[in-house]
Formats: C-alpha cells, sequence, structure tokens
C-alpha cells in the first residue's frame, strides 16, 4: 500500500483542524454553559388548558425573588400567545415553549432565542437578551398554510423601565 | 462484452432523474418568485407550498435515487466488466420505484401532502404519500441487492485483487443507503403509515423527529458519492492525469460510510425532546466526517495538478491555467469545488453546537443546502450526463460548447441565488415561508436580497433548459455514430498489498452497527421508557 508523504502530513493537518473546532465547541457548552435546548421534558399538548403551568392564566412573564424571569408561551397556528410581551434586558431569561398543535419553531432574530416546539415536549431557552428594542417571534418551522403569518412581538426593555412599568401592572399580560 | 441493455437501462433512470430535475426547476422558480411578494397576482399560499412540498420531494428523492441507480449500473458493469445481475430484477426494482413516484405525485400535485420532503407529523398527508415514498425506497433497495451481488461475483471470480475503485465507491453507497434508509423505513412504517391509515391514532413526533434524523444525514451522502466517485474515478483521465492515490480514495469512502451515519442529531439541535449529552455527541462526529472532504479535496486536487503539469503547466499555480476548462467533467469539478469550499465554510457554522442557534431553520439552511446539493452534487451530476450521454445513445454530445456554457451558468446562477438566500437567514428570515407578512421594520432590510434571488432563480432556469436541450438533441438528433466506453482513471501508484480493511466492508459494517447502538440506542430507546403523550393528526 502506498500513501504519500505529503497526503499522510495534509491527514493529520485536517485531523488538527477539526480538533480544534471540536474543542472550541466542548469548551463552550462545558465551560461557558452554552447549550442547546434539551431538557426532555415531556407534556400532554393536548390538555395544556388543564395543566398546572400552561394554563391560559399562568402565561407571559414571571419574575422570580432572585431577580430572574421566566417566560411561559404556548404555539398554535398561527401564532405564539401572549401575543404581545415586554420583558427586561440584562436579565437571566428562562423561557418555556409548548405546542398546542404540530410542531413549530421559534427564534428571535439577531438573539440566540431558538428552539423547536415539538408537541407532547416543553422546550427551555435560558439566556440574556442584551439590546432593548421591538422584536418579532417568527416561526421557523412550517406548520401549514398560516405558516408565514406566524409571529408576535417582544418588546426588551431596559431592567430600570420594566421594574417600573410592573409597578403600574398590566402590560406584560398580553 | 455488448452492454446494449445496460445502457438502457442506465438510460431510462438518468431520464426519469432529469425529467424529474427539470420539472423541479421550473418549479423553484416560481417559487422565488412568488415568495419576495412583487407579484401579488401569483401569490397563492396553497400553490406555493404544494410547489416548495413537490420541488423538494423531486429533487432530493427522486433526481438522486434514479440518477444514482443509473449510475451505479452502468459503472458496476462498465469497471467490472459484468453483465447487470439479473435484468428482470433491476427493471423491476426500476418499476417499483417509478411507481412510487407517480402515486407520491397525484396527492403531492393535488395540494393533498403539502408537508415539505420532510413530512414531519403531526401534520398529515394523504396515505398515497406515504405509500409513494416507501415504494421509492423499496425500489432503491433493489439496486442495493444488485450493486453487492455484482461486487460479491467480481470478488469470487478475483480473489486477493483489489476491486476497481468506481465499484468499491458504488457498493459503498448501495451499503450506506441500507444503513440510511433504515430509519425513515422504520418511522413510516411503525409510525407514519399505520397513523395515515387509521390504524392507530396517535404518535409521538419526538420519536418521529429522532428517527427521521437517523436517515438526514447520511442521505446526502448518499446523494454525494456518486459525484466523489467521478472526482476521483473520472475526472483525472478527462483531465489528462492520473489519480494521485487510489489508496487514500478508498480510506476516504469508508470515513464517508462510517462516520456520516451516526452524527444525525446536529439536526435535533434545537430540539427538546433528546438529552444534550447525545447531541454534544453527534456534533464531535460531525466534525469528524469533515475528514475525508479534507482528504478529497487534496487527492482531488492534487491529480488535477499532476495533469495540468502533464499538459505543460509551469510554477505554482501554472498547472490551473493548462487544466482543460473546455471538457465539461473538469469544469464541473473546478466550479463544483470552489462552492464545496462556500458551502462546506456555512456547513461547519451550521455543525458548531451553539453557532447554530442563530442560523437554525433559518432562510441561511435554506441557501446552505442549495449551494451544497444543488451546487456541488448536482454540477457533477451535470458533468458525468454529458460524458455518459454520448456512450449510452451512441451519438456525440449535440453542442460540447453549449455544455460550458450551462456549467458557468448553473454556477453563476447559484452564486446570486444562494448569496442573498444566506444573508436573508442571518437577518432573521425563516425559512419556507411563502411570503413576507411580518409587521416589523425589519423585513424592510430582506428587500434587496428577494429581488437579487429572482435574478439568481433565472439563470438556474435558463441553465436547466440548455441542458434538457442538449441531452434531447444529442439523443434524437441524426449524426455520426459515437464509438467510446466510459474510461476511468489510473492511480499513479499502481494498487499493490491492499490491506482487506480497503477491500471489504464486512468490518466496516461491524464498526458502523457498533456506532449506531451507541448514538441511537438509547435515544430511541428513551421514548419507550419515560411517559410520553402522542399526538393526533392535523391537516396543512
Amino acid at each position: 500500500m502506498h500513501i504519500d508523504r505529503l497526503e499522510k502530513k495534509w491527514a493529520g493537518i485536517s485531523l488538527g483542524i477539526a480538533g480544534l473546532f471540536v474543542t472550541v465547541i466542548l469548551a463552550s457548552s462545558f465551560f461557558h454553559g452554552i447549550h442547546a435546548p434539551s431538557n426532555v421534558e415531556t407534556i400532554d399538548s393536548a390538555k395544556l388548558h388543564l395543566s398546572a403551568e400552561f394554563a391560559e392564566d399562568k402565561l407571559g412573564v414571571q419574575q422570580h425573588p432572585d431577580g430572574s424571569v421566566t417566560v411561559r408561551m404556548v404555539a398554535g397556528r398561527y401564532g405564539f400567545y401572549p401575543k404581545n410581551l415586554v420583558i427586561p434586558a440584562e436579565t437571566e431569561l428562562t423561557f418555556r415553549w409548548v405546542s398546542l398543535d404540530v410542531i413549530h419553531g421559534v427564534h428571535i432574530p439577531m438573539t440566540n432565542m431558538s428552539t423547536m416546539i415539538v408537541p407532547g415536549y416543553v422546550a427551555q431557552v435560558k439566556t440574556v437578551l442584551h439590546h432593548a428594542g421591538d422584536y418579532p417571534l417568527l416561526c421557523n418551522e412550517y406548520c401549514g398554510m398560516g405558516h408565514g403569518h406566524m409571529w408576535s412581538n417582544i418588546k426588551v426593555v431596559s431592567k430600570a423601565q420594566w421594574e417600573a412599568l410592573n409597578k403600574q401592572g398590566g402590560n406584560n399580560h398580553g | 462484452m455488448d452492454n446494449a441493455v445496460e445502457k438502457k437501462l442506465a438510460l431510462t433512470h438518468f431520464w426519469v432523474a432529469f425529467g424529474a430535475f427539470a420539472l423541479a426547476c421550473v418549479m423553484g422558480g416560481y417559487q422565488v418568485i412568488e415568495r419576495s411578494g412583487f407579484f401579488k397576482v401569483l401569490e397563492s399560499r396553497e400553490v406555493y407550498y404544494a410547489s416548495v412540498s413537490t420541488h423538494g420531494v423531486l429533487m432530493g428523492f427522486v433526481l438522486t435515487t434514479f440518477f444514482i441507480m443509473g449510475f451505479g449500473y452502468y459503472v458496476a458493469t462498465s469497471s467490472l466488466k459484468l453483465p447487470v445481475w439479473n435484468k428482470t430484477f433491476a427493471w423491476t426494482g426500476f418499476g417499483v420505484a417509478l411507481t412510487g413516484v407517480v402515486l407520491a405525485a397525484l396527492p403531492l400535485l393535488g395540494g393533498a401532502a403539502s408537508v415539505m420532503f420532510t413530512f414531519y407529523p403531526p401534520m398529515q398527508a394523504h396515505p398515497l404519500f406515504y405509500v409513494g415514498a416507501t415504494l421509492l425506497v423499496v425500489g432503491s433497495w433493489f439496486w442495493c441487492v444488485s450493486m453487492i451481488v455484482m461486487y460479491m461475483q467480481w470478488k469470487k471470480a478475483n480473489p486477493d485483487k483489489p476491486v476497481p475503485l468506481a465499484m468499491f465507491a458504488t457498493t459503498a453507497n448501495a451499503i450506506l443507503w441500507l444503513w440510511t434508509s433504515a430509519g425513515v423505513a422504520a418511522e413510516v412504517l411503525f409510525q407514519l403509515l399505520p397513523w395515515a391509515l387509521g390504524l392507530i391514532d396517535e404518535i409521538d413526533p419526538g420519536l418521529a423527529r429522532t428517527l427521521f434524523a437517523w436517515t438526514l444525514h447520511p442521505i446526502v451522502y448518499f446523494w454525494l458519492i456518486p459525484t466523489y466517485t467521478a472526482f476521483y474515478t473520472l475526472v483525472p483521465k478527462q483531465a489528462g492525469g492520473f489519480l494521485f492515490s487510489d489508496e487514500m480514495a478508498r480510506a476516504a469512502f469508508i470515513l464517508l460510510v462510517v462516520f456520516s451515519l451516526p452524527i444525525g442529531f446536529h439536526h435535533l439541535y434545537m430540539d427538546p425532546e433528546q438529552n444534550h449529552g447525545w447531541k454534544i455527541l453527534h456534533a464531535v462526529g460531525t466534525f469528524v466526517v469533515t475528514l475525508p472532504t479534507f482528504i478529497t479535496g487534496f487527492t482531488v486536487i492534487a491529480s488535477l495538478e499532476i495533469a495540468g503539469r502533464l499538459r505543460g503547466g509551469k510554477g505554482l499555480f501554472g498547472w490551473i491555467a493548462t487544466l482543460p476548462w473546455n471538457n465539461p467533467m473538469v469544469l464541473a469539478i473546478i466550479l463544483g469545488l470552489l462552492m464545496l469550499i462556500f458551502g462546506g465554510f456555512g456547513g461547519l457554522i451550521n455543525a458548531s453546537y451553539a453557532m447554530n442557534a442563530m442560523v437554525h431553520n433559518t432562510a441561511w439552511i435554506s441557501g446552505h443546502f442549495h449551494l451544497i446539493f444543488g451546487g456541488t452534487t448536482i454540477i457533477m451530476y451535470f458533468g458525468i450526463a454529458y460524458y455518459f450521454w454520448p456512450v449510452l445513445t451512441g451519438k456525440p454530445l449535440y453542442c460540447p460548447s453549449m455544455a460550458i456554457t450551462q456549467l458557468w451558468t448553473w454556477f453563476v446562477g447559484m452564486i446570486i441565488m444562494t448569496t442573498p438566500w444566506h444573508i436573508l437567514g442571518l437577518l432573521g428570515q425563516p425559512r419556507r415561508i411563502d411570503s413576507v407578512n411580518y409587521n416589523n421594520l425589519l423585513t424592510l432590510s430582506w428587500e434587496p436580497y428577494e429581488v437579487t434571488m429572482i435574478f439568481g432563480g433565472l439563470i438556474l432556469i435558463f441553465s436547466a433548459g440548455l441542458l434538457m436541450y442538449n441531452l434531447v438533441k444529442t439523443q434524437t438528433s441524426d449524426g455520426p455514430a459515437f464509438v467510446g466506453e466510459v474510461e476511468y482513471a489510473e492511480p499513479i501508484h499502481a494498487v499493490e498489498n491492499l490491506p482487506n480493511y480497503l477491500n471489504s466492508f464486512s468490518l466496516w459494517n461491524a464498526v458502523i452497527a457498533v456506532f449506531m447502538l451507541i448514538a441511537f440506542g438509547y435515544p430511541i430507546l428513551q421514548f419507550f421508557l419515560i411517559e410520553t403523550f402522542g399526538s393526533g393528526r392535523w391537516g396543512v
């Protein structure tokens, strides 16, 4: 068997390149805790309205004593509910998503808030949003004829503004 | 050897493939215009989604499967110098697959299967769609059996000799496809068909996505292997040189088969039904499968350099200019490798476990696979067609210069279409939307790119028209007869003392079985261990 010297060198270099990528990815996931949504948590999508967590009056933003915030959302053809949300910037956010019908996907453009929403499962994403502004929530998995119309709005405001809004009440329960 | 029947067999498969391709190109042209939203009269989401679903099925499943089968039969007979084994069996496989295509086409064109070529439940298509898809896959299994039988026939007659590289690669692809299709076959047979026929009421979409992911990555290597086969075994000869390394090519094909299988979860990075440990495991495997492509890039370019220098090329880059740029197959590989560099770069981003979140399911993804599949893979299918058509029809290529124009326009059209498509993804546009309806200023930034894409699409349709015209005219023109056979490249060093593991697949099948058990064993088993909730039927 004949393998050229240059080929052996190149195979080594290729292995090095792949190894470098893998190292960077493993470091980012293990040391910076960057993980894709992977909580393997099941839920009966046909009975969301009866569930303790995703009944209509439980949806939207919930603030915890430590300052972190949980956002509970239901995806269904064709929208994300509640339709309007105001959430704070520079705050630890835990998004929890469920679908009431078919598979959807959701992302907030220019952020790393992205997940698939598979019926029967709760999709959880932890992130921090740094820039205030109006963002759309867009469905990115084909879900039927209205797929291109499936969106809703979120408004990201500074933490101080958000606290002030919260004291007035209202706004967060779209 | 008289191989008239083999020629007819290959040509018939190729015509189904390119017929599907031509129809799908027209649909693609309509889609890029419709989705821009500049032509209100065209807008219809029903037609759009029926078209996108059909376009995907025709390009991803029909063009590829029939092309690969036709190519495989002719590579087997011409490289082994054997008649195709049991021709009735081969024609039966063709008939089964074609019946499947027709059955699936009925609901697709009627708008009753607008579920995309990924058909994720719980959206349900007409049962005929699933029956048709199943028959297409079953028909392709006939081909796999033929390839493996012919490979074994040759080995038996030539013990201890290296199997000709082109056939080694084709057999590798047949084995790869049997492993690959098992995932989607399980999904269709145990979940989708019983559910679509009303035998069961609920299925678990999480399990369905996991089984589909089994198939979803290696299927692209099933499509790619004929392209790589041409890179290694046809191009060096066409360029006027030799293959740099036969052994390294075999190693690359084995790596492709072994490592493309246990890594499908990079399609599920953003899914909630699998744990991140499994995703990271598949992410590492995804980077391992870049190795055979790195090796291929080196060996193939080295082979081209040998050819260029034999043709008188001097200096570090002088050999590039002396390559026969007017040979369709050589031009196809040059343009194909360029697109592979761009597309491969995008692929590394998709494969990156965390960075993928920025591009997941955005227009970037559609741009990526159009560049790497519609670009690198398919442009070599064109190159192969231009080379095989005279051999199969016995008539010279109708217009060689038209073939060169066609390849250049395909490349230019693909770049003009997919570059804005990638940018749209970075600007947040989701994939598979029929028009832009979002009440957000962000969408204004999308418009210039939507316009640019239309030009790319129109150039691609023009290019596809040139291809079809040239192939039809080659076959139907009355001209001088063409006498010639497919010629395979010789390696620059003769293959001697080939170790058995580079000439046989038994070891590798065992390795694959272990890898698949590790990569998919528990992730599939978990659905039977945890309490899951099924989904009913949803229309589109």
